[in-house]
């Protein structure tokens, strides 16, 4: 399983890294597969909407209604039927791909099962929204579906009467159930709003629209495509004959020819073991994710940094509850925390400089202590040696995930509070730092790129200081299949590095502030 | 062309393809549902099983109060329709169909289509909806010109006169 995700993982970068060159990081379709499939969601609606102004109910009159948009009025109704049919196959195509994707990237388990759970009935919702759709049109397509759907639906017994006998002769299908079929396909789709918007509850700052640019591209390629090939409308469904060859929608009935050829019993069984294996997918097997991060009330003064920078929303501000003169605390909920270390990076108390008493900050990692990460820092600047030595700090899911001299792999690049890059320089651990995070179009921790960059420019609290000498500081945005391009910048950095001047205001560290820092991580390791 | 211009081409070219790509998923390749040449012939109906009463003993009906003396008792349960059918002679269908509802007290009920190729058929259709009955309550029988891609549906309602066609 472990050796297929990653493989897969890999097939995507690539692919995205040729999606970079097209649409550029920001506006990569892949990156943005999530607010995406929200974006076509409501085109969906919007042009349902329109559709419904035009379209009448009726054994007859559905037909007809349809036949008139798309004929006499196909420069705008005729066009928003064919956008109302791609965009649903492409909501198909992205929620799957997203799917994938998300499994790949292993962001389905551990705290993060919520939103992959969540997102289950979301396909089925999807399933049954376009299922009604195509009823209503009425034409031999909507026959077939009808009467494969009632058919299948018939053999749970649940009817009193068989549904399908509905469409077994032209004298019994009355107008009644074109009524019955619009309420449904408006109140499915209504249920999986909901259901998109549960889907993306427990994360903060959730991304339901992409990018302006990426939005006007997708509008774009779809309204120019519905004109170039518009949305087929078969004969009138006729109940007195069988549609025998059908132009089938793959994406959205796809499973239609299936359900013709095996037993009922075994669709039903599918459906289920499908719908509980993908539920149960982010238990097979649990993840644990490391310890929750801990908040230490004696060095947090509730500035809600942490609580802003939190991508899943798993830190809460609360009263405070020590005495101390602070309005609030922060409060970590350890069932939403993945242990990305972004909360830490946020702290204004994370400063490496700090000797007096143990390094303890106001929100730490259990497992990955700041303390232990500046000893770390210090080790793996004794690794370095000769001119224009540079210290990488490498994000575990990018193209420096794997352990190498004079670098130390981390859960995200924004675990780093900006005063470390600081501490690295003005001690002399190296001449410059570089931050290699994951690929730029999307961050394993959904925002630690963004704070990051955010953070060194100087617009997000903490800010890099102005002091750091910015040609010594080199960040890199590069996926897993991309080691190579990382060694390279890095390698032509360190060649610009040792044709420098030395940096002034380095304040050398010393073999005994170096034994101190060990001890002390050692401490809270051991206290922890 | 350089920046966002050269994504905004590449990128909407790009898309378009996906569009069209998807466009030709949505009707391409066609599935063929029913094989050429033939026709459908649907049998199709709900009809309750006869009730199975017995008259009440004198007995019976003195220890009721007066206002609850029905002459019959009957159970809620229905039997099962029993349903038979050939097609030229050959027996395509025989089964005895159970009453729906948790209790059986709803009717039974039947929908199977019987894929056949194009041509004439002689249809023979019988039904025992009393198992007290010896032999069978209904029977009719019907020739049948089907043609290709025709879906032709049998019913069963008493009140009309037993089996017909829609």
């Amino acid at each position: 399983m472990g050796a297929a995700r990653a493989a897969l993982r890999r097939g995507f970068d690539r692919a995205e890294r040729g999606l970079d060159i097209a649409f550029g990081p920001d506006w990569n379709p892949l990156a943005q597969l999530g607010p995406l499939g929200w974006f076509l969601f409501w085109i969906v609606a919007l042009t349902g909407v329109y559709l419904f102004i035009f379209f009448d109910t009726g054994v007859e009159a559905a037909y007809g209604s349809v036949e008139w948009l798309s004929t006499d009025h196909w420069w705008h109704a005729g066009v928003a039927r064919s956008l109302h049919r791609y965009a649903s196959d492409l909501m198909v195509l992205v929620m799957f791909t997203h799917l994938v994707r998300e499994w790949a990237m292993d962001r389905y388990r551990g705290a993060r099962w919520f939103s992959w759970f969540t997102g289950v009935p979301v396909i089925w919702f999807v399933y049954l929204s376009g299922i009604t759709g195509y009823w209503l049109v009425w034409d031999k397509l909507a026959q077939y579906v009808a009467v494969t759907t009632t058919e299948l639906l018939d053999t749970l017994g649940l009817f009193g009467e068989p549904i399908a006998r509905n469409f077994a002769s032209p004298q019994m299908l009355s107008d009644r159930f074109f009524t019955l079929m619009v309420f449904l396909h408006i109140a499915i789709p209504l249920l999986l709003l909901l259901a998109m918007w549960i889907h993306i509850q427990r994360i903060s700052e959730p991304r339901t629209r992409p990018p302006r640019g990426l939005a006007v591209i997708t509008l774009g390629a779809l309204v120019a495509g519905s004109l170039i090939l518009p949305a087929p409308l078969l004969g009138q469904a006729d109940l007195a004959q069988v549609p025998q060859s059908i132009a089938l929608d793959w994406f959205l009935l796809g499973l239609y020819p299936v359900i013709e050829s095996v037993p009922a019993g075994v669709i039903w069984a599918g459906c289920v073991v499908f719908t509980v294996l993908l539920a149960g997918l982010p238990w097979l097997p649990h993840r644990a994710d490391p310890p929750a991060a801990e908040v230490f009330l004696d060095h947090c003064n509730g500035c809600a940094r942490c609580v802003a920078d939190c991508p899943y929303a798993a830190i809460t501000l609360e009263p405070r509850s020590d005495g101390a003169p602070f309005r609030f605390e922060v409060a970590v909920d350890p069932a939403r925390c993945v242990a990305c270390g972004i909360c830490m990076g946020s702290c204004p108390s994370s400063t490496p400089f700090r000797r007096s008493g143990d390094l303890i900050t106001g929100i730490d990692l259990p497992q990955r202590p700041l303390a232990q990460l500046r000893a770390e820092v210090i080790d793996a600047a004794e690794a370095l040696a000769g001119p224009g030595r540079v210290l990488t700090l490498a994000c575990g899911h990018g193209a420096g995930g794997a352990e190498a001299r004079g670098r130390i792999v981390l859960p995200c690049v924004a675990m780093l509070p900006p005063s470390l890059i600081d501490f690295i320089l003005s001690r002399g651990l190296a001449e410059g730092v570089c931050v290699a995070g994951c690929a730029e179009r999307d961050c394993q921790n959904r925002v630690g790129a963004a704070w990051t960059k955010a953070r060194f420019g100087r617009s997000r609290d903490p800010y890099l200081r102005a002091r750091v000498p910015r040609e010594r500081v080199l960040t890199v945005w590069a996926g897993p299949t991309e080691p190579g391009r990382l060694e390279a910048e890095v390698s032509a950095f360190s060649a610009r590095l040792a044709d420098m001047a030395p940096y002034g205001p380095v304040r050398q560290i010393g073999a005994e502030e170096k034994q101190e820092a060990r001890a002390k991580a050692i401490g809270r390791s051991a206290a922890e | 062309m350089t920046g966002r211009w050269l994504h905004i081409a590449l990128g909407g070219l790009v898309s378009l393809a996906l569009v069209l790509a998807a466009a030709a998923l949505s009707a391409w390749p066609s599935w063929q549902s029913l094989p050429a040449g033939h026709g459908v012939i649907r049998l199709s109906f709900t009809h309750s099983g006869a009730r199975t009463c017995r008259d009440r003993s004198q007995a019976e009906l003195d220890a009721l109060p007066r206002n609850m003396r029905q002459a019959q008792i009957c159970e809620r349960r229905r039997p099962p329709v029993h349903v038979e059918m050939d097609v030229d002679g050959r027996a395509v269908l025989a089964r005895s169909l159970p009453p729906t509802g948790l209790s059986g007290t709803g009717p039974s009920r039947v929908y199977q289509n019987f894929e056949l190729p194009a041509g004439t058929y002689d249809i023979a259709l019988r039904l025992r909806d009393d198992p007290a009955l010896v032999g069978y309550g209904d029977a009719a029988e019907f020739r049948i010109d089907l043609a290709p891609g025709q879906s032709v549906a049998i019913d069963y309602d008493p009140g009309s006169g037993g089996f017909f066609i829609h």
